[in-house]
């Protein structure tokens, strides 16, 4: 038994758990009184206005185009990656997973380095494309992967063509990845803020953050900030929909073979390696070569190490800070979710997982609303800032905690009370201290994360608090190229952690993998 | 010394309840299996006494100390239980030592305890082991030391030797059941096993839809089950209709078989139930012209299992029974015999 079914969890934890979820909500819940006390005409002429419509018109065209432009990419790629004898597939699948490690601003960054006229919705929508497109690549190849050839083989014997059999056997596979994986993307160009900001696309984050910056008109911003939550919350439930559908057709059990690979022709292979080398130049050559050729350039300057060291220290300290109060916060909703099957655990955790629907621009917003008139305390404090970060990168928290608690069965902790130990003893000699290092992983990968993160650090951090991801910024808005690249190559080392953390879930496909890594990690860029 | 008194127990995990009503009494320093198939509730009866449930109704004490019941609730660090999981369940992080040490406090005392209980379960060279490191059947014997180092006054042992292979299974249960005796612990031990707890206990509990059916010694229990459900599931069994004939005695297809225990209340159709072992085969053909005892059947199958074969004969009322022979079965599939039935038989109403 990994779970007490059942059994009332104990009261204190309950209450834990709930007092988390309740702080998680805290931006959702101060976004709603923000916009409620704002009076419905006030709210009625801010819908009403064209400028709500054209915003909300171009989020989600830059939405859609971005996503066909990721399935138009993603899933030939993974097709020509799985099921055929393209030589070099391996390598090839792992180069094409590297702009996951590529934070949208970073990539917007050296293009526009390299192409300071390239501007608008359309370059926009091309950077998207090229760091996005993973997140269909990598769960529609692991489900080509994955597909129990015999189907296949019994639909052939049973009459059906070649490519009847395979769309027959793959389409109820591959058809909820691709799905899970746009939707997906789709809450990242919505969340996005760094490639739309520097392109000047009057998207969603980016309105937010003007008129939050021009400060006379903040209800305007309250009520995009809520259709903007209203469509993330939309993506995100649809996307926890399909991927419980997806994972109904895996096979249950049984070692099951590879796939039989479609010899490809001469002309095919060349097609091929054409192909994924285009989408390798586009989302991964082009952005580093500008990088690099920006730091040399640059080092012709002197380079401030002592300011790069400093933004280093900032964005670590801020971001550690935000993973102990992550973990503080996940760990009785892990151990709720892990331990007990009830209501209460559904409740917080779906409470806690709200924050997959909170872009960084819209925590950063409620949160200085709160500051200001709640709290002034807090405005523009380290404090409020790592709180930000523990609520965005909190779902993050929760599925490590969650995993590394089930993983320990309950007997042991039982047995310590038996040889006599309190509850408190009993649990913190077995449950915590076999979870501990599972748990402090997924401290570590929120800390990572929340160290390249953007718009929430803009908004909320210290005067003259400077982290990486700010430095970049502030660089990037002066064309200072040069100066912003060494800022560039720290982010995108930093992002290579979670970076191969998520890639190693998504391409192992395995349900509780997916389940567990997959959705606290599918926010990680969105937020930069 | 602690005796074990449980009554009117009722308890579940929120949905329909799983123990019902159940009253259950093992004697200071007695060894009792609770037998069961899965669902019968034998593991929740286990987790209520060990303290991991809290029951909905009845009472449970140990000694003069009751541990559970109307408004009281002792936590499992004081009820000075051990117990003995399923596959040992060791702490991964610590080793043998550790372990073993887990429910002693840090004096000096301790150390000499954990020699001496791991010495009792023959474990003493392997104190800096870890636990990944070692088989099975040692892990087992490491999770009985760990349990008995505090010196518990009830033992609880949870099937734990299921996960063993045969050979290491009966071995290992002989030494258990001799070292429990010696220290004349109060044990109570749950399978599902029947050949188990028959083999090991005292006495053995059959539990059956959250209540006990019946509580005897091995033998009482396997010869005279309380209930012909009971009587299939502790053995095979040869069951045959019947007819009372007065005094202690039943008609059957295989003649006249003396009653034992209690007469059936409706004395007309009842059914007579014998063990495989109680019936002999002997050569059909009549001898000297007096009435030959049993009935005629053919053999339609033969089971073997190494150290006795089940012969399964067709009789000539329809009946199908089994008998036992040692070793190899002497008949062949199509042969005619003729089965006596030696003993008493059990009989049930139908």
């Amino acid at each position: 038994m990994t779970r007490n079914s059942g059994i009332r969890p104990p009261r204190p934890l309950i209450a834990a758990a709930v007092v988390s979820a309740c702080l998680a909500l805290i931006p959702l819940f101060y976004l709603i009184v923000r916009v409620a006390s704002a009076g419905p005409e006030k709210i009625l002429s801010s819908l009403l206005r064209a400028r709500t419509w054209e915003t909300t018109l171009t989020s989600v065209s830059l939405m859609v185009v971005v996503v066909v432009g990721c399935l138009i990419i993603a899933i030939p790629a993974a097709a020509l990656l799985t099921r055929t004898n393209l030589p070099g597939r391996r390598l090839w699948l792992t180069a094409l997973a590297l702009p996951l490690a590529i934070p949208s601003y970073v990539a917007a960054y050296a293009w526009l380095a390299q192409f300071p006229a390239m501007s608008g919705f359309w370059a926009a929508a091309l950077i998207l494309i090229a760091v996005s497109y993973p997140y269909v690549l990598l769960p529609v190849a692991a489900a080509l992967r994955t597909t129990d050839p015999a189907i296949e083989e019994v639909a052939r014997s049973l009459g059906r063509s070649p490519f009847a059999a395979f769309q027959n056997n793959n389409s109820p596979q591959a058809m909820p990845a691709a799905a899970a994986g746009s939707l997906l993307v789709g809450l990242y160009v919505l969340s996005d803020f760094g490639a739309v900001s520097l392109f000047r696309v009057d998207a969603f984050t980016r309105v937010i953050f003007a008129s939050y910056r021009a400060s006379f008109d903040r209800t305007s911003a309250a009520v995009l900030a809520s259709i903007l939550v209203i469509l993330a919350l939309i993506l995100v439930f649809a996307e926890r929909k399909v991927r419980g559908k997806s994972l109904q057709y895996r096979s249950a059990s049984g070692t099951q073979r590879m796939a039989v690979l479609t010899q490809l022709t001469t002309r095919g292979r060349l097609l091929g390696w054409g192909f994924v080398t285009t989408v390798i130049a586009i989302a991964i050559v082009v952005p580093v070569a500008s990088l690099l050729i920006r730091l040399v350039e640059g080092s012709r300057r002197q380079l401030d190490v002592m300011e790069l060291f400093q933004a280093t220290v900032s964005s670590a300290g801020a971001a550690a800070g935000g993973a102990v109060i992550a973990v503080a916060l996940a760990l009785p909703i892990g151990l709720l979710t892990a331990r007990y099957r009830s209501k209460w655990s559904t409740g917080t955790e779906s409470a806690a997982f709200a924050g997959h629907a909170l872009p960084g621009v819209v925590i950063g917003l409620s949160l200085v609303f709160l500051t200001i008139n709640a709290i002034p305390v807090l405005y523009q404090t380290l404090f409020t800032l790592a709180f930000a970060y523990a609520v965005l990168f909190l779902p993050k928290s929760i599925g490590a905690t969650r995993t590394s608690v089930a993983a320990v069965p309950p007997i042991l902790e039982h047995t310590a009370r038996t040889l006599g130990r309190n509850p408190f003893s009993a649990w913190t000699n077995t449950t915590l201290r076999l979870a501990w290092p599972g748990i402090a992983a997924g401290g570590l990968l929120v800390l990572l994360t929340a160290m390249k993160e953007l718009p929430a650090t803009l908004m909320l951090r210290p005067t003259g608090f400077d982290t990486l991801a700010t430095e970049l910024w502030s660089r990037t808005e002066i064309a200072a190229y040069g100066a912003a690249a060494p800022y560039a190559l720290a982010l995108i080392a930093l992002a290579a952690v979670p970076a191969f953390a998520l890639s190693l879930a998504m391409s192992k496909g395995q349900p509780e993998q997916m389940e567990d890594q997959q959705a606290p990690t599918q926010l990680d860029t969105v937020s930069t | 010394m602690t005796n074990v008194q449980v009554k009117g127990l009722t308890a579940g995990y929120g949905g329909p309840p799983i123990l019902k009503d159940l009253n259950l009494s093992v004697d200071s320093g007695e060894f009792v299996a609770v037998l069961g198939s899965s669902g019968s509730g034998k593991t929740t009866l286990l987790r209520v006494l060990a303290g991991f449930l809290i029951p909905t109704k009845g009472t449970v004490a140990f000694g003069d100390h009751q541990v559970s019941g109307p408004g009281v609730w002792v936590p499992p660090e004081k009820r000075r239980v051990g117990i003995v999981p399923q596959e040992g369940a060791l702490f991964p992080h610590l080793d043998v030592q550790k372990n073993v040490g887990f429910g002693l406090d840090k004096s000096p005392a301790s150390k000499d305890r954990i020699t001496e209980v791991l010495t009792m379960v023959g474990m003493n060279d392997f104190a800096e082991a870890r636990p990944q490191e070692l088989s099975g059947g040692q892990q087992q014997r490491v999770a009985l030391a760990r349990a008995l180092a505090p010196r518990p006054d009830v033992l609880l042992l949870d099937e734990p030797f299921s996960a063993l292979d045969a050979g290491l299974r009966t071995t290992l249960r002989t030494e258990v059941r001799e070292l429990l005796t010696a220290l004349g612990t109060t044990s109570i031990l749950v399978t599902h096993d029947q050949e188990e707890a028959l083999s090991i206990a005292d006495k053995v509990a059959v539990m059956r839809n959250g209540q006990l059916v019946q509580m005897s010694e091995p033998s009482a229990l396997y010869q005279d089950p309380t209930d012909i459900e009971t009587a299939r599931f502790v053995g095979d069994s040869v069951e045959l209709s019947a007819t009372y004939t007065g005094g202690d005695s039943v008609h059957t297809s295989l003649g006249s078989l003396r009653i034992r225990g209690d007469i059936p209340a409706n004395t007309e159709a009842v059914t007579a139930v014998l063990r495989p072992e109680q019936l002999v085969m002997v050569d059909p053909r009549p001898v000297g012209g007096s009435l030959a005892p049993g009935g005629l059947g053919k053999v339609h199958g033969i089971t073997y299992h190494g150290h006795d074969s089940l012969v399964h004969v067709t009789l000539t009322s329809g009946e199908s029974i089994a008998v036992r022979v040692p070793g190899e079965s002497t008949v062949s599939l199509g042969e005619n015999v003729r089965v006596i039935p030696t003993g008493p038989a059990s009989v049930y109403a139908n």
